[in-house]
């Protein structure tokens, strides 16, 4: 008589590693939404970064693209407990934006037509961490989920990549965003599950 | 002139909390327009729930609920209306 059970032997059941503690694996991709979906045509579209001097740094969206597109792998965690793995993008990494933009503030508060923000430290957008996605699974971006371009911090909650993302202020102090204002953590780092104040 | 600790207050949030907030009208700060809390447009497929002005999209309220905690927000509203029974 064994007392190891067929129940507790099978490798299938261990968690994958690739999952932050609290996050659940999900195959489609669910929209969240705070506001109603902004339609951004490209040929009206901008980006803009404001350092302290307040001077803007203006790309267009032929010359955001200009800058290099690149293919990005990369897991997705939504702060309301879902993850998605492995998904691949198209984007400009944020260090091409930097390139010439000089700054001596820390942190950045991005900025989305139709008036949303997250507020996000300068070090997490740099290094080839962080990218203005402008295509997902293949496909330009859906305005559901965020297009024509969306911010992509995939180490950080997904709150922190923006959708419609137009643009970024450089900021002295961390001032928080809209979700960080209301509840939400003001890094959101999935793997220390940071969620909340 | 002193001041009194928060505890005072405890009183009058139970009146308000106590009542059905959605038939208060309140006064939206991005606009202007007085309406009814019960008419604002609300998100909810969102880490919150975000009430919205019906007449300009201004954020009037959010809700973030942990579960054990709860952040309550209504920045977006000024004026709030409560008719007494």
């Amino acid at each position: 008589m064994s007392f190891v059970t067929r129940g507790f032997s099978g490798r299938a059941r261990e968690r994958d590693p690739r999952l932050p503690p609290g996050q659940t694996l999900v195959q489609d991709w669910p929209v969240l939404s705070a506001g109603p979906t902004p339609r951004i045509d490209t040929a009206e579209w901008e980006f803009v970064i404001r350092d302290e001097t307040g001077a803007d740094h203006r790309w267009s969206w032929d010359e955001l693209l200009a800058l290099g597109v690149e293919d990005i792998t990369a897991d997705i965690h939504c702060v309301t407990h879902w993850s998605k793995l492995e998904m691949p993008w198209r984007g400009v990494s944020v260090d091409k934006l930097f390139e010439n933009v000089e700054s001596q503030y820390d942190y950045v508060m991005a900025h989305s037509y139709g008036g949303y923000t997250t507020n996000v430290p300068l070090e997490d957008l740099l290094d080839g961490r962080a990218w203005i996605a402008i295509e997902a699974d293949g496909e330009p971006l859906d305005p559901e989920h965020g297009g024509p371009a969306r911010l992509l911090v995939p180490h950080l909650y997904f709150w922190k990549s923006a959708k419609w993302v137009r643009g970024l202020v450089m900021m002295p102090d961390d001032d928080p965003g809209f979700w960080e204002q209301n509840g939400y953590h003001l890094r959101g780092d999935p793997w220390k599950e940071e969620r909340y104040w | 002139m002193t001041h009194l600790d928060g505890n005072v207050l405890a009183g009058a949030l139970a009146d308000i909390f106590s009542v059905d907030l959605t038939p208060a009208s309140a006064r939206c700060t991005g606009c202007g327009a007085v309406a009814q809390l019960a008419e604002a447009m609300v998100y909810t497929n969102a880490p919150g729930i975000v009430a919205r002005c019906a007449t300009c999209d201004h954020v009037l309220a959010t809700v973030v609920d942990a579960g054990d905690r709860l952040w309550l927000s209504l920045t977006g509203l000024s004026g709030i209306e409560l008719r007494r029974a």
